[in-house]
């Protein structure tokens, strides 16, 4: 790309805020990116809207001392992001700039780094052949970046059908070496090198066909993967007010899910919890792998103190990323924190262009746009065969809490998975507060999932988890009627019902994001603890009053949650079960 | 502000509204600072030569003929060694009758720090008050806020932890501060820590509610220079946010602006988070501290500003009127500081979180206890003990006029736990329990 040749110029006649107007001497593009030249800076922006020569663009940058008259350069360029080796353990803004290159303490306006690393060697083994036809998408070769296969791949841009002329071989090279000569159906020759670009906005469809998601994507938290799953490929969404969790368990997600690859975009939220994974995640090591987690890890931080419109940005960066390892076919894990940030930012610049406004004066496109983001996550087909995958979960924060609101609503429609988290979990220390009724998995419906599940997990899987549920919800409804008529005015068996959905809250949905066992628990061990409890519900006591169920079953919880935070079939667990089983052979009824 | 020679100068404005006006002037730069009639103004939207400017202190009794001066440059102010012990109004006047400063300036409302470049928080800022060193912990770097009723006394319980905080530098950012607050924190700083460490930007009831915008950035600008140039620990007190939000709410209103929740503008989340912030920890040792108070009305904390407050920093403070023991207290269940995992238990001793946990979870009980009690219901031994610990608890621990180092804190715990509880109910790890539980 060369950014030098500016397609036309203009003038700035307008200044609102972060919104500029530019009258263009040429013809201009929707979404395109400009450059306004500011005390020998070039500030970056974006056309987002056109009328007649005027280009409404937005400012990705701070616009002090803007005056009218100053020159703009057109790029005629959508913006882009670099895509090549040396994404992972790297931490970009929204624009992609490399945050570590910059200089200083602070963040200097106009202040732009390349995002990866042009003298670094990689280690380059050709894949395709000379002769071979290709396509945009299909992989020319590899080089190992922190032991991902990272492929080198036809540049999603070209399109046609190119045959390959020489490919390099295998040896160490830079990013911007020549690795392949492509000829397309002309005749003419293109050079290929081990970076390409990619307008973020638009989607990369270089695969064949997207499929249903069918694999349990495993998170090790088992109020997700027990009771509302989400499936490879799969989306959903985190909605909750101010402190009910929803960051926490974003970063539980990014460390411990089964994802080969981790891109968390942190979207106008707290610098500091930035901070928190640049400081914990090079001390933590993969569960699976055993590498060190930074190394499966890119992030897109435009924290809520950076610049509104590069914060708009930033999902689709992070978006583009994502899609980029997918199409290696790897699995990849996408992170949004908080997409509500991202359609503030979008609220911000529609007021400033006066647009009609929707509901809580966000634009009336809103759900379009979500919908749109959401539905490039997913599981893809490529044309060698191979299968990868970019599982999306973002976080809301509704204004006030409350769901009814444009952004909830949107993503509900779209998000597949709806893990809601509860501030009344939250306040009584319930974590994670994701609430057990409200929450949902669409997949658990998915017949493929059905499948899977009998297959990998276990033949009764599904009923063992309904049952559970249903146990949880009959507690919850026998709680009211304790609370009405009093813990004496009810039959001793409501207080059993209870104390038994206690037990699945406790033992299963619980869960100590802090404790290094707890945190993370395996399929096999997610369904022998589902089995126990199962065991448990199903089980007929003998207890006299109220007291007495509330005693015993505190007891059989602590015995439970002491073999949450054993490591699985340690003798330290089996010594907890066994005192269990004791416990609970004293009060069976035969 | 004296005028210059390349200052550009104008005497027609073309519209006059509540806090805004407008007026012809081709060249200027947006955010410029200018003066009309000898009040600040600032550039705040620019379309061809059309520049409407925001009036500070407003627009009352400006005429369409007024002269206006733009002054070339965004908001500057002198900062220094030289602000040490003073106190200021929104411009940067002072008002302690003390001479004007000069000094070099410098740009008000700069540039955010890179976040690769920020230390994760990990100093213990103690208060003496146990509702927040034992059950809500603060930490250096840090930004809270305190959820206020307008009735209660978060003034004062302010500037106590100013007074006991051990930092090098206060800033105070008043905003709609009542004349007397004023002075009740000039004098009580005054008096606990001599002059030097004190700061103040007040803007006073008195004042016109749009300048308090300028309040929060010159505080924050200020403690950026004692934080990052002279790694100084820095404390900024910013009352009362809500004020400062209804400023904002006003300015954008008159800039036909579509409102968006509780007539807040859009961005309210945005003009929020740029100045909370500036809370960090600089690498070279220095950082910045916010504890900010959000005025509450009816105690609705889904309001706009206290929300969005809420998504924004680190953990929020609720002040509540114990009925125990009718004293104020720092409500254990509704507060909380989102930092003080970096601290708790390693900054401070061991047995920390799970003594916080397990006394908290009393505390709990007991307010289920009371709820029986009102419904009629009786109560079992346990909920007799129980309620005689939340007792001893507030009145003794959680008062915030009580002033406790954190082990003092932890050691009159266990005592109350040893008083009222057995070691089953008080649920804490066998191996503090052997330490700390005397027979
Ligand atoms: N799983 C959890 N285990 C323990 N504490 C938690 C958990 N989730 C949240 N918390 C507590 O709640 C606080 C707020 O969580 P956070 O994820 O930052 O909330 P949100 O992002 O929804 O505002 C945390 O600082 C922590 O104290
Ligand atoms: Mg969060």
């Amino acid at each position: 790309m060369n950014n030098n040749l500016y397609t036309c110029t203009g003038e700035i006649t307008a200044i609102i805020a972060n919104m500029v107007i530019v009258k263009a001497n040429g013809p201009i593009r929707q979404n395109e990116i400009c450059f306004y030249s500011h005390n020998d800076k070039d500030i970056m922006g974006e056309v987002i809207r056109t009328d007649g020569n005027y280009a409404y663009t937005q400012v990705f940058e701070s616009t002090r001392g803007f005056k009218v008259g100053m020159k703009t350069n057109f790029t005629g360029n959508m913006l882009e992001v670099y895509l090549g080796p040396g994404l992972l353990t790297k931490n970009f803004d929204g624009l992609q700039n490399d945050l570590d290159k910059m200089e200083g303490v602070f963040l200097e306006r106009g202040a732009r780094t390349y995002p990866l690393d042009v003298d670094k060697k990689w280690t380059f083994k050709p894949v395709a052949q000379p002769g071979d036809q290709v396509l945009a998408g299909d992989w020319l070769g590899e080089v190992d970046e922190l032991g991902f296969p990272h492929k080198i791949m036809v540049p999603f841009k070209l399109e046609g059908t190119f045959r390959v002329v020489e490919i390099a071989r295998a040896n160490d090279y830079c990013i911007n070496d020549t690795i392949a000569t492509l000829s397309n159906e002309a005749g003419e020759n293109i050079k290929v090198t081990m970076v390409q670009t990619w307008p973020v906005r638009v989607p990369v469809k270089s695969y064949l066909e997207k499929l249903r998601p069918s694999k349990l994507f495993e998170t090790g938290i088992r109020v997700i993967d027990t009771q509302n799953p989400i499936l490879e490929g799969g989306t959903g969404f985190i909605p909750g007010p101010f402190g009910s969790g929803k960051t926490v368990l974003q970063h539980a997600l990014a460390r411990q899910a089964a994802a080969e690859i981790v891109i968390i975009a942190a979207c106008g939220e707290r610098a500091n919890e930035v901070v928190e994974i640049f400081t914990e995640f090079p001390e933590l090591d993969d569960p699976r792998t055993g590498k060190n987690l930074m190394e499966r890890t890119c992030i897109v931080a435009n924290t809520s103190n950076m610049p509104v419109a590069a914060r708009e940005a930033s999902v689709y960066t992070a978006m583009t990323i994502a899609e980029y390892y997918r199409a290696m076919g790897l699995r990849t894990l996408l992170l949004a924190d908080s997409t509500s940030r991202w359609a503030q930012a979008l609220r911000e610049m529609s007021n400033r262009l006066e647009e009609l406004p929707g509901p809580d004066a966000y634009p009336m496109d809103l759900s379009a746009i979500i919908s749109n983001y959401y539905s490039r996550a997913g599981q893809t087909v490529h044309r060698n065969g191979s299968k990868g995958s970019v599982t999306f979960i973002g976080t809301v924060s509704p204004a006030g809490g409350n769901l009814l609101e444009p952004v909830t609503e949107a993503t509900k429609k779209v998000a597949r998975c709806f893990f809601a988290l509860s501030q009344d979990r939250a306040d009584s220390k319930r974590y994670p507060a994701i609430d057990p009724i409200d929450s949902y998995s669409k997949y658990l419906e998915y017949p493929e999932f059905t499948e899977y599940s009998k297959e990998h997990i276990g033949e009764n899987w599904l009923e063992d988890i309904e049952f559970n549920r249903d146990a949880l919800i009959q507690g919850r409804e026998v709680y009211e009627q304790i609370n009405i008529l009093g813990d004496d005015g009810v039959p001793v068996d409501y207080h059993v019902t209870f104390w038994k959905s206690e037990m699945i809250d406790f033992v299963i949905l619980q869960q100590d994001a802090y404790d290094e066992i707890d945190s993370n628990t395996s399929i096999p061990r997610q369904k022998y603890m589902l089995e126990k409890v199962n065991d448990i519900l199903r089980t007929r006591f003998v207890l006299g009053d109220f007291e007495e169920v509330r005693n015993f079953f505190k007891k059989i919880i602590y015995i439970l949650k002491q073999m949450n935070y054993s490591e699985f079939q340690s003798d330290k667990f089996i010594g907890f079960e066994n005192e269990l089983q004791k416990v609970i052979n004293e009060k069976v009824k035969d | 502000m004296e005028t210059k020679s390349f200052q550009k100068i104008y005497y027609r404005l073309s519209n006059i509204t509540k806090a805004t006006c407008s007026l012809k002037a081709p060249g200027v730069g947006y955010e410029e600072m200018a003066f009309i009639q000898g009040r600040a103004a600032q550039v705040v939207k620019i379309i061809g030569d059309e520049v409407t400017l925001q009036v500070f202190s407003g627009t009352e009794g400006l005429s369409t003929d007024s002269e206006v001066i733009f002054t070339g440059e965004s908001p500057r102010m002198a900062i220094g060694d030289h602000l040490e012990g003073r106190f200021f109004n929104s411009f940067g006047k002072p008002i302690d009758g003390y001479p004007i400063i000069e000094g070099t300036l410098r740009e008000v409302g700069g540039p955010s720090v890179n976040p690769v470049r920020r230390v994760q928080p990990s100093q213990l800022i103690t208060t003496g008050i146990a509702g927040i060193d034992m059950n809500n912990t603060l930490v250096s770097g840090q930004k809270i806020p305190f959820f206020a009723d307008p009735d209660q006394p978060y003034n004062q319980v302010l500037s106590m932890i100013a007074l006991r905080a051990k930092v090098d530098k206060i800033i105070l950012g008043g905003m709609g501060l009542t004349w007397d607050d004023y002075l009740f924190f000039k004098n009580s700083f005054e008096h606990g820590y001599g002059k030097s460490k004190i700061i103040g930007f007040i803007n006073t009831l008195e004042d016109s509610p749009v300048e308090r915008l300028l309040i929060p950035d010159m505080a924050l600008s200020t403690a950026e220079y004692f934080a990052y140039e002279k790694n100084e620990k820095v404390l900024v007190l910013l009352t009362d946010m809500t004020l400062y939000s209804d400023a904002l709410s006003i300015v954008s209103n008159r800039m036909d602006q579509i409102p968006s929740k509780d007539s807040m503008p859009g961005s309210l989340y945005s003009d929020l988070a740029r100045l909370y912030e500036k809370a960090v920890q600089f690498p070279d040792g220095g950082n910045i501290t916010i504890l900010a108070v959000t005025t509450l009305s009816g105690g609705d904390i889904t309001h706009a500003i206290p929300d969005n407050t809420g998504y924004i920093t680190e953990g929020q403070l609720f002040l509540r009127r114990a009925t125990e023991i009718s004293k104020v207290i720092v409500d254990p269940f509704r507060s909380l500081s989102r930092l003080k995992q970096l601290v708790i238990g390693k900054s401070t001793r061991t047995d920390h979180p799970q003594v916080m946990n397990a006394a908290i979870r009393l505390y709990a009980d007991a307010a289920n206890a009371r709820t029986k009690l009102e419904n009629g219901f009786e109560l079992t031994d346990y909920d007799k003990r129980v309620l005689k610990f939340a007792e001893d608890y507030s009145g003794k621990i959680l008062a915030i006029d009580v002033n406790l180092e954190i082990d003092q804190m932890l050691d009159q715990t266990w005592q109350l736990f040893q008083a009222h509880m057995s070691k089953d109910e008080v649920d804490i790890k066998q191996e503090f329990v052997d330490i700390y539980w005397k027979n």
